[in-house]
């Protein structure tokens, strides 16, 4: 990309970007004042994700065009700024993270509701705060902000992880937050401050070739940078640093659902996607070879994940190392540094969120109708909730990567990418991981459906409450739509790989 | 007397200086408890308002002394009254005036007995700390230090806790001992100069490389107690446990700050040749400081001793940025001494808070509050981010600027310095969940009552400086850059000067 073009292809004071991170903001703040109206709280919980959500859409024409929008909030230090922009990569993320807060958000009114939780206003405005660390990370424009956003998003998690308050609670929640700010303290802090002092500011390139370090880095310190770029996002799960995410598991399953299989993790593989090719860059990736190692690396955790998964009786469980090994398929796709890799990677970002907070909802359901968390009690419910478990299956097939849902396009591109990298052990790794997810999807749906109940069994099961029904079905008629009609997300991550 | 521009009209600093003791004297012939609090409130807003006409007097393109006053005192032994102020000490000469009328609120119930006096301690620190960073003699300069001493071991030792004759006496003692090497070091170098006390003319001086290892040795001494530097720490985490709430707002903000400030002052300028032999022995005790000060806030079951030993890692931070000696390095330790002042001062108050509600500082005695105290666990949770530099907040500007300072002398011992910010994220996050979650056996705290309308205004002007420095740094970067740019490139030229002498002498 010529200089002239690259000039003309920015807006600048698009200030529709400021509003779009402000409403969750504004809407965790007026939720924390209304303690005592519940039902106040909850519509401007969703008249906030909705209107997000306009907001975002109202990005689509000027991004879809091939234009960037930019806009400066504050200038702390020559070469340090809080700005944000929206280009093809982040619309990815922010179109994911402001559906499904809407979707989310009508979920657990149904689920708290239900449950009779307590702490319902603080919860929700957690939420919201959430939702406001995830859009900031997806519209930031250099790696500041993306570091001050991935920490909010770190530490309003918390109270949502430990909401419960019980020992359980205390103890997940301390698992999690001790695992992410050591990381990132420890990681990505140095590295930023080096990037700065090496590059003198940390804004993106408006492309993902040539990253933003000098050509004459010297070579040990671009990969020491890389390692503490893709360790320091901890978010991302890749094993060793995984142990938040099971043990975060102990959270409400709307938290579950929205933080563990979307924002949080998401947040995570974004960042690390956003810094492999927009700080990094593919061509200094491929000089120094720093690409198909971590392809291996994440391969190991990809395979590693789905194993354990298999042998998790837990429903929550069992997803959570689902998607420890599909988080790593996001990477592992960027890292073959192939366009139809980083195309297969970029789209799985969208594909497994919509599949996976299915998923967890349709667990939530089946908590609030059935009271079950283990699956080898799950025996014969599929008869009675006939649209939670098939919802359930239709997503699971999402997963393991069956036309016509979303997770095929992702696979394809995936396995399209790895032989055009010539990885045949890349090749395996995606074909075993393939056979792993049906062994450990498969027979959920299987014995929901076939498996027959014990007879002991309490009767008065009913199918879940409309009000959690509604939000599954939405998650997965849309997983389904963008498996027949990929082209609506594909467009953006066509504007990445140009 | 180059680099001086004199002052013409109202004498704004001698003002500052004597106006509290004007309010201080007037408390001796007047009593009352209520009339003591509300003029001292006075006196001490006041002296904060008088004080901004500084900051738009103030030539930031100049890294000369201004508002200078030049008077002589005792002529025969060349003392003179000469007070001045330039980019390295107008933010600390703002941070003590603006700190003092929040800290007479925060005693405002805390102190009951003899209240006349504490608030006449009070008046006479705020005399020595802004006399302290404007003198440009160095007697006046150490008539200030050790004026300061005195009130501060009687807020210690009259209005402390259980153990205050032991913290006040131990905090006397290390003191007084950097003292005395201070004032060994001053007349070392009163007789070296022609029997001037004038501190300008001391510096950059081709002083024998000996004397000024001694000299350099013996400043050094005195501001690493008082800053404190690792291992001399130890008066500080008693001195802060037993002071009153408004004492260790003091202590922590400004008395800190002097050791630092000393080191920028005295130890660069005057003995430069030392400072470049020394710095890397003291980039490494500032490293040690930091992972020793985290470790030990880290097991802390004390509130008030966990702040105190951050405390020992955050000045750790100043003296590693004063010590690589570039200007973001440099830059940076003015601007964490600024914010050390602002978050470590809020969580002090914060602190004092609570011990008015529970007459603890026990974590576990206080754990679970913020659920009865929502607006109490809001500025709580603002000030433990900001002190753990979470991006957006205050320390995060100044971390930043020394680890870009630390990174651009050194990788690698900018690497050994990130396990301090680490730390530093541990032991604040894990005092705010037992303040704000606790246990699920939390002992009741349904009795406490979430701040008063007072406590919100001592507390808010802290926040406000939280996001000011965190969100838009460069006002205030402006004010400083040009006396530090000065100080490093006097550095640099004297470094040249001293390369060609030797090798004119081979």
């Amino acid at each position: 990309m010529d200089p002239v073009s690259t000039t003309a292809n920015i807006i600048e004071n698009s200030s529709h970007l400021g509003i779009a991170v402000i409403i969750p903001l504004i809407g965790a703040l007026t939720v924390m004042t209304m303690k005592n109206n519940p039902n106040l709280r909850e519509f401007i919980s969703s008249a906030s994700s909705v209107l997000l959500f306009c907001v975002v859409l109202s990005f689509i024409p000027d991004v879809k065009a091939g234009k960037i929008l930019v806009y400066d909030v504050f200038q702390l230090l020559p070469g340090l700024s809080i700005t944000l922009r929206a280009d093809g990569f982040s619309m990815i993320f922010a179109m994911v993270a402001s559906s499904l807060w809407m979707i989310a958000v009508f979920y657990s009114m149904g689920y708290m509701r239900a449950h009779q939780e307590h702490c319902q206003t603080r919860f929700n405005a957690c939420f919201a705060l959430a939702i406001f660390g995830a859009i900031g990370v997806a519209l930031s424009d250099n790696l500041f902000t993306l570091y001050l956003f991935y920490e909010i998003v770190s530490v309003c998690t918390y109270p949502l992880v430990a909401h419960e308050q019980d020992k359980d609670g205390y103890s997940g929640a301390r698992k999690y937050i001790i695992y992410l700010t050591t990381t990132a303290k420890m990681f990505l802090l140095p590295a930023l401050i080096l990037i700065y002092v090496l590059v003198g500011n940390l804004d993106f390139p408006t492309q993902m070739y040539t990253g933003m370090l000098p050509p004459d880095t010297k070579s040990w310190m671009v990969v020491m940078l890389y390692i503490f770029c893709i360790l320091g996002f901890a978010k991302n799960g890749i094993m060793p640093l995984h142990h938040w995410l099971p043990g975060a598991m102990v959270a409400p399953t709307p938290v579950s659902a929205l933080l563990h299989a979307v924002a949080v993790v998401k947040v995570g593989v974004f960042c690390t996607t956003r810094t492999m090719l927009y700080v990094f860059g593919v061509d200094t990736m491929s000089a120094l070879n720093l690409g198909i190692p971590t392809a291996y690396f994440v391969g190991f955790t990809i395979l590693m994940a789905s194993v354990i998964a298999l042998t998790k009786d837990n429903l929550k469980a069992r997803l959570a190392y689902s998607t420890v090994s599909q988080l790593s398929y996001i990477i592992l796709g960027v890292a073959l540094l192939t366009p139809h890799g980083i195309e297969g990677g970029l789209i799985h970002i969208v594909n497994h969120a919509f599949a996976k907070i299915t998923l967890f909802f349709c667990a939530g359901a089946i908590m609030i109708a059935a009271h079950k968390k283990l699956i080898s009690e799950m025996s014969g419910l599929g008869r009675t909730m006939p649209f939670t478990f098939g919802a359930f299956a239709i997503a699971s097939l999402s997963m393991i990567g069956a036309p016509p849902v979303a997770g095929f396009v992702t696979k394809w591109y995936l396995l399209v990418g790895a032989m055009e990298a010539h990885q045949i052990g890349i090749l395996l790794i995606l074909i075993a991981s393939t056979v792993l997810n049906v062994g450990y999807f498969a027979p959920v749906t299987y014995k929901a459906f076939f498996g027959k109940r014990p007879a002991s069994e309490e009767q008065g099961i009913k199918e879940a409450p409309l009000s959690m029904l509604i939000p599954i079905l939405i998650a997965v008629t849309i997983s389904v739509i963008i498996g027949i009609y990929p082209n609506f997300m594909m467009d953006f991550v066509k504007v990445v790989t140009g | 007397m180059e680099h001086l521009v004199i002052n013409q009209g109202f004498p704004l600093l001698s003002f500052l200086i004597f106006f509290p003791l004007f309010g201080a004297l007037v408390l001796l012939f007047k009593s009352g408890d209520t009339f003591a609090r509300f003029w001292t409130l006075a006196i001490t807003s006041l002296e904060a308002i008088f004080s901004l006409p500084l900051l738009f007097g103030f030539d930031i393109k100049s890294a000369d002394f201004q508002f200078v006053e030049l008077y002589s005192w005792v002529p025969q032994w060349g003392i003179n009254y000469i007070v001045g102020l330039d980019g390295i000490s107008i933010l600390l000469v703002l941070l003590s005036t603006l700190i003092m009328p929040l800290c007479v609120l925060a005693s405002w119930k805390y102190i009951q007995k003899r209240v006349g006096q504490f608030m006449f301690c009070l008046l006479i620190m705020q005399v020595s700390m802004v006399g302290l960073f404007v003198a440009l003699d160095f007697i006046l300069f150490w008539v200030f230090w050790e004026f300061m001493l005195i009130p501060m071991y009687l807020l210690i030792a009259i209005w402390g806790g259980p153990r205050k004759d032991y913290a006040s006496i131990k905090f006397f003692i290390y003191t007084m001992a950097g003292s005395v090497f201070l004032l060994v070091a001053i007349l070392a170098l009163y007789l070296e100069n022609n029997h001037s006390f004038y501190i300008p003319d001391m510096m950059w001086q081709n002083y024998s490389t000996t004397f000024q290892v001694l000299v350099f040795l013996a400043f050094f001494l005195a501001f690493a107690i008082k800053v404190p530097m690792f291992p001399l720490h130890t008066w500080l985490p008693a001195a802060h446990v037993e002071a009153p709430t408004a004492g260790s707002v003091i202590l922590a903000s400004v008395l800190l700050k002097m050791g630092t400030y000393g080191m920028l002052r005295f130890c660069i300028p005057i003995t430069p040749e030392a400072t470049l032999m020394l710095a890397p022995y003291i980039l490494w005790l500032s490293i040690a400081g930091i992972i020793y000060g985290g470790f030990t806030a880290l097991a802390q079951s004390d509130m008030k001793k966990l702040i105190a030993y951050s405390s020992v890692g955050h000045m750790g931070f100043v003296t590693l940025g004063i010590f690589v000696l570039n200007p973001n390095g440099v830059e940076g330790s003015i601007i964490q001494m600024i914010n050390h002042g602002v978050t470590t001062g809020a969580l002090f108050l914060c602190v004092g808070m609570i011990y008015e509600r529970t007459h603890s500082r026990e974590l576990s005695v206080a754990q679970g509050c913020g659920k009865f105290m929502p607006w109490y666990a809001t500025f709580l949770g603002l000030f433990c981010l900001s002190s753990f530099g979470f991006p957006g907040t205050n320390s995060f500007i100044g971390e930043f600027m020394i680890l870009a300072g630390t990174f651009e002398h050194s990788t690698f011992l900018a690497l050994a310095a990130i396990p301090g910010a680490v730390l530093a994220a541990a032991y604040m996050l894990r005092m705010l969940q037992k303040l704000l979650y606790g246990t699920e056996n939390n002992p009741d705290q349904s009795h406490l009552k979430d701040l008063s309308f007072r406590e919100i205004a001592v507390l808010s002007p802290f926040a406000l400086f939280v996001f000011w420095i965190g969100l838009g740094p460069q006002p205030f970067i402006d004010l400083i850059h040009v006396s530090v740019a000065n100080l490093l490139e006097n550095l640099e030229t004297w470094q040249q000067a001293q390369n060609v002498a030797q090798v004119m002498l081979q």
